[in-house]
């Protein structure tokens, strides 16, 4: 049985009611339904502020880290009063403001193969607004494994997608996407960077998209994909078909339980940039600020696109960036000793591996990036 | 000629380049241009077998190349491909 609304929800969601598509019972269905929305970034904002506007009577939300200030470009769901606070703390006292009519369940962690299953447990809808492939491929799989929707949206730059996996109806996540790219071929939005309002435009649909299937109105947009680009204003439908190969979904399923994901993906789960940094090839910015002390030929090689030279750059450099690298080693000269850098040393690691394999041994990564010299070195430079 | 659409992620080894006019009579002959115009995206998106890698999505119009006749589906004049890429950001 549907719960009661009372006099001031009724008041409140007037609008909804007056449309004969949700009308009072629809609304009712909102208040009687659970959704768990992973990752409170750029997608979860918009997600977790309309779902909460809306009635959607519990809303779950997973995120482990902390409200940064390159965050508020997108993330409107916070502010620079919420500086430092968790986000799930943040984003829940921001929609309990809104509609204090709903109830917000907070999971102050990291998503992972531990946890995945017992948090989605409970709810009858999951949104993916995570910002790692590693979260991506665990939250297809919970939701696979459980015989929930999926409703996924993803952004890079000026770039969205969205569609939502129910794989009792439809193709899954992997059916698409089988395998993750190798790592560092996609840059994260840390590191390739994102239009503020993307993740609103995407999230925006997320959202409509999840108040569907609870009102079980209109078309979902299971078997197929939204593609959009802000910068054109297009659009597209590509078909998307359940793969009778899928090793999660498919008559045969691989995976009947939740796996490794950061093993599965190559790369963290979590957005620490550290981690994709390799060992042995790192010099530290303290560590290349002693060397550039007493070697006058030591050459810095910064791999960034040109714009990003206008933010911050090393004197003496030598500026190829990481697309140019393959067709212009003959620049270089692999007798020379030799650091790489970019922003946050995801595009040089990647830079020093194609060095490595075109015989340069005399090379090292700069470890965090030209973020870290910013940080630990000369403070004169900008962080970004 | 064909048309093909290059994803963001990949147009930097596309010299820029957002779409792209392609000549071949399947998606395999008009991927193999592809990559001679554009030789840095050769290994972004063949493997070691000259097969597409598993994580390049191929469209043409609306349609996988994997739900028609892979790389070997017939290509018209005025098709458009689409690769649609793996992203993450959130």
């Amino acid at each position: 049985m549907l719960p009661d609304l009372s006099h001031s929800e009724i008041l409140r969601y007037s609008r909804h009611l007056l449309i004969p598509e949700v009308g009072l019972e629809g609304q009712q269905k909102l208040k009687a339904a659970s959704v768990l929305l992973i990752g409170t970034g750029g997608l979860g904002s918009p997600i977790s502020l309309y779902l909460a506007a809306a009635g959607v009577g519990r809303i779950g939300l997973v995120d482990y880290d902390v409200v940064d200030y390159s965050n508020l470009q997108r993330q409107v769901i916070h502010g620079t009063s919420s500086l430092d606070k968790l986000k799930v703390e943040s984003a829940r006292d921001r929609m309990l403001d809104i509609n204090p009519d709903i109830q917000v369940d907070v999971y102050n962690e990291p998503f992972t193969s531990d946890n995945a299953i017992e948090i989605s447990r409970d709810y009858d809808i999951l949104i993916d607004g995570t910002d790692n492939f590693p979260t991506r491929y665990l939250t297809n799989d919970v939701s696979v494994l459980l015989g929930k929707p999926n409703v996924y949206g993803s952004i890079f730059r000026f770039d969205g997608q969205v569609s939502v996996f129910d794989a009792r109806q439809g193709p899954c996540y992997r059916c698409l996407f089988p395998e993750p790219p190798p790592p560092g071929l996609v840059p994260s939005c840390a590191e390739g960077g994102v239009l503020g309002i993307l993740p609103g435009t995407i999230g925006t649909l997320q959202a409509t998209e999840a108040l569907k299937l609870i009102l079980d109105i209109g078309e979902p947009l299971i078997g197929r994909l939204l593609l959009y680009n802000a910068l054109e204003m297009s659009f597209e439908f590509v078909k998307l078909r359940k793969n009778p190969n899928c090793k999660v979904c498919g008559p045969d399923p691989e995976i009947t339980e939740l796996i490794d994901y950061e093993a599965f993906c190559g790369v963290p789960g979590y957005d620490h940039e550290e981690g994709a940094v390799s060992g042995e090839w790192d010099i530290t910015a303290v560590e290349l600020a002693e060397r550039l002390k007493t070697n006058n030929y030591l050459r810095l090689l910064d791999v960034r696109e040109p714009h990003e030279l206008q933010i911050s750059h090393l004197d003496g450099a030598t500026v190829i960036p990481l697309g140019q690298l393959a067709s212009r080693l003959s620049e270089l000269d692999s007798a020379e000793d030799m650091v790489v850098f970019c922003k946050e040393g995801t595009r040089s690691a990647r830079a020093l591996e194609l060095l490595a394999s075109a015989g340069f041994r005399k090379v090292k990564n700069l470890q965090g990036g030209i973020n870290a010299w910013a940080r630990e070195v000369d403070q004169s430079l900008p962080i970004y | 000629m064909a048309s093909l659409r290059i994803p963001t992620p990949l147009r930097v080894y596309a010299d820029g380049k957002t779409e792209v006019n392609v000549q071949g009579d399947t998606v395999s002959e008009a991927m193999d241009d592809l990559v001679v115009q554009y030789p840095a995206l050769q290994p972004h998106l063949f493997n070691g077998d000259d097969q597409l890698r598993p994580f390049v999505n191929l469209f043409l119009g609306e349609d996988n190349v994997r739900d028609l006749d892979g790389l070997t589906t017939p290509l018209n004049e005025d098709d458009r491909l689409l690769l649609i890429p793996s992203i993450a950001g959130g």
